[in-house]
């Protein structure tokens, strides 16, 4: 982590009471970049701005925006944006604080990304659960409508576009960005086969679409004021910015923290006292999850690892959404791991077997092992079907799927198989394991020296 | 009940023209239905399937695919622990099972009275602040089997109507599209917005 003094970017109003009305959002800057954006810069140029900025997406993919929105093809009409706010990885929280806190923030950098991509309609597709995060956008939508700052021509200028508030129903898979656009559509939110397709060519109403989740559209008003290169001076490698992070579980102070990206360390967010400040109770650190239920385990051999994800990436996990989940050493792995596997169990949308047959066996199968009937068989066996539905147990996982979600679940089973072995022989009387597991963070060792800071 | 009243027949028409294709209405619709009957009644959906121009079955489809759509009555507060890994390692079962003795039900069941229904639900985004439940989509964190205890109290002698609506109450605030709406863009006309052509004119200058 470096001393200077790093902007927040994303999270600058989250203190204030009234941050979320329009009023206290001009008075502290507000649409300044959108005033900057259609009085003197050419769409092109914003969107050259972005991707000077490296902006990597922060739903879970980590793409860089500039070079997506480049995928749209010339000359096909109308565009579309699609806002992912359907947050449910389990971990993670932080757009929703945005869209409930922040909601112009949000509503402005959804505006710079239509002018850029020419857009003429935007969708905000917030989830359904969060009652307080459609009010709170609705009521912003309707402020900014009245203010001239959405709709026909945007500060009397020839910019109009539309944004529309639509919201979810419960399924955490409609976060996969062609189920979102499926359910847009009115349909069950299952994804779509891709390729052939991809959202950028052939997305919403098989017109080209752009979707971004909501922490990446809200670092565009700060790029477009302070220009990209601002935004690429902060941060390290790949990983640019400053970066929301929810640090949860047995920590002392669990919190969403907004830290300069890519030269903070797992170490300082985890630990720091002006963040998550510590294991509760002075326990050890057993394992934690660096970036949502979908990525493998890191242990204290990681902990000063950059939140980079080049860094992350090569030791065998991801960032993913932002949401670091901490166990001390009271947890039971094999619980845990069943925990969530019951998610991804529950929330396949059972278009590929692998993913619907294989998380509905593993989670019965590691119930079987809590309620005291496992069998030393056991554990080869949930190696065999992650290996099944992902051959050769990798990071990042190989796919049989249409889309990420059941290998996902491979995740945290050969995590809590490889390293806490014995928990699963605890309950299982024993195993031998057969299956090769390859992905580099299972296979990680515990140093010899060294104990928890 | 059940099918839409006259007013909400209006604000229907109002959301579906909205979109450049009806059928994108039809969550929004299905959470309307719900707000007015407390859950999504067949002539609901078959009123929903008149407006929006598909079969029933079709509407039924799509609502069976989401959780909050209720196809049968649910008590007046829904209440959804979450036992996800966060809320797990801070006692998320712990709260579920605490409420189940409580209101002497299983998690997926209703009180005999009609006021509570409870669920055992995945994580709700607000991990850090776990253990944590939502009484009809409204937040509560951090909650000890005390405060659970008093919540349901409170919500029994009615004094949290103002902050927890009936179940079905979502937003309580529509978005509304005004006269300044730019207007939907209808996917089979192949028009470049206006400002696009800013580009060309730019690049002109430049050479
Ligand atoms: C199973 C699954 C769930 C996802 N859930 C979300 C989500 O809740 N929010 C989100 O922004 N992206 C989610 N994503 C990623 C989206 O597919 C997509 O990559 C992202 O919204 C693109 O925005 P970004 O480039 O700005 O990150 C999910 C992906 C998968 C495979
Ligand atoms: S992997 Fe699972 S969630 Fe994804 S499309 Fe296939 S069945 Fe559905
Ligand atoms: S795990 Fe409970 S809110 Fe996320």
């Amino acid at each position: 982590m470096t001393d200077r003094e790093i902007p927040r970017i994303v999270s600058a109003r989250w203190d204030l009471a009234d941050g979320h009305t329009l009023e206290r959002y001009r008075e502290t800057g507000g649409y300044a970049a959108l005033e900057k954006a259609v009085t003197t810069m050419t769409p092109a140029q914003v969107h050259e701005e972005v991707k000077a900025a490296s902006l990597l997406g922060r739903g879970g993919a980590g793409f860089p925006a500039g070079v997506k929105w480049g995928f749209t093809p010339p000359g096909v009409f109308p565009r579309y944006l699609v806002v992912n706010g359907d947050e449910s990885e389990p971990g993670t929280y932080k757009d929703r604080i945005i869209m409930e806190r922040d909601p112009h923030l949000l509503i402005e950098g959804v505006l710079l990304a239509c002018y850029a991509i020419g857009a003429a309609q935007a969708f905000l597709y917030v989830r359904g659960e969060m009652a307080l995060a459609q009010e709170r956008l609705a009521q912003a939508l309707n402020d900014a409508y009245a203010a001239g700052l959405i709709g026909r021509n945007i500060l009397g200028s020839d910019f109009s576009v539309d944004v529309v508030l639509h919201w979810g129903a419960g399924a955490y898979i409609v976060g996969e960005e062609t189920a979102l656009i499926e359910s847009l559509e009115g349909l069950r939110g299952m994804p779509r086969l891709k390729p052939p397709f991809f959202p950028a060519a052939k997305g919403l109403y098989m017109q080209p679409t752009v979707v971004n989740n909501v922490e990446t559209l809200s670092n565009l008003p700060w790029i477009v004021a302070n220009g990209g290169a601002a935004f690429a001076d902060l941060g390290a490698e790949s990983s640019k910015g400053t970066r929301l992070f929810a640090v949860s579980g047995h920590v002392r102070n669990p919190g969403v923290f907004e830290v300069e990206f890519g030269t903070t360390t797992f170490r300082d967010v985890i630990f720091g006292e002006r963040y998550a400040d510590g294991i509760r109770d002075g326990n050890r650190l057993k394992a934690f999850i660096p970036g949502g239920a979908s990525a493998p385990w890191f242990y204290e051999e990681h902990l000063d690892l950059p939140l980079e994800a080049g860094a992350v990436g090569a030791a065998g996990s991801m960032l993913g959404s932002g949401a670091i989940v901490v166990m001390d050493e009271t947890t039971d792995a094999v619980k845990a791991a069943w925990r969530i596997v019951r998610f991804f169990a529950r929330e396949s949308c059972g278009k590929c077997t692998p993913c619907r047959e294989g998380t509905a066996w593993l989670e019965k199968i590691l119930r079987r092992i809590l309620d005291g009937h496992g069998r030393p068989a056991d554990v080869d066996k949930l190696l065999d079907i992650c290996d099944n539905i992902s051959p050769s147990i990798t990071f990042p996982p190989k796919q049989t799927t249409i889309c990420p979600l059941g290998p996902s679940a491979v995740s945290p089973i050969a995590s809590a198989i490889m390293r806490f072995r014995d928990e699963f022989y605890a309950y299982c009387g024993g195993g031998e394991i057969t299956v090769p597991v390859n992905g580099k963070a299972y296979l990680s060792t515990p140093p010899t020296v060294g104990a928890n800071p | 009940m059940a099918r839409f009243t006259d007013e909400n027949v209006a604000i229907a028409e109002e959301i579906i023209a909205r979109y450049p294709r009806k059928r994108s209405a039809l969550i929004p619709l299905l959470h309307l239905a719900q707000e007015q009957d407390g859950y999504v009644t067949e002539e609901a959906m078959e009123h929903i399937a008149e407006l929006v121009g598909i079969t029933p079955a079709e509407v039924l489809g799509t609502a069976s695919f989401y959780e909050m759509f209720k196809r049968e009555p649910v008590g007046e507060y829904l209440v959804n622990v979450c036992t996800n890994i966060s809320c797990m390692l801070l006692g998320g079962e712990e709260l579920l099972h605490h409420l189940e003795n409580r209101l002497g039900i299983k998690a997926g069941e209703t009180t005999p009275d009609g006021k509570f229904t409870l669920e055992d639900v995945e994580c709700i985004a607000a991990c850090t602040e776990a253990p944590c439940l939502q009484v009809n989509y409204r937040y509560f964190y951090r909650v000890t089997p005390e405060r659970a205890d008093q919540l349901v109290e409170d919500l029994r002698a009615g004094k949290l109507s103002h902050e927890v609506p009936r179940h079905g109450v979502l937003s309580r605030v529509r978005q509304v599209l005004p006269e300044n709406r730019a207007g939907v863009a209808p996917p089979d006309r192949n028009v470049e917005p206006a400002w696009l052509a800013r580009n060309e004119t730019a690049t002109e200058g430049d050479t």
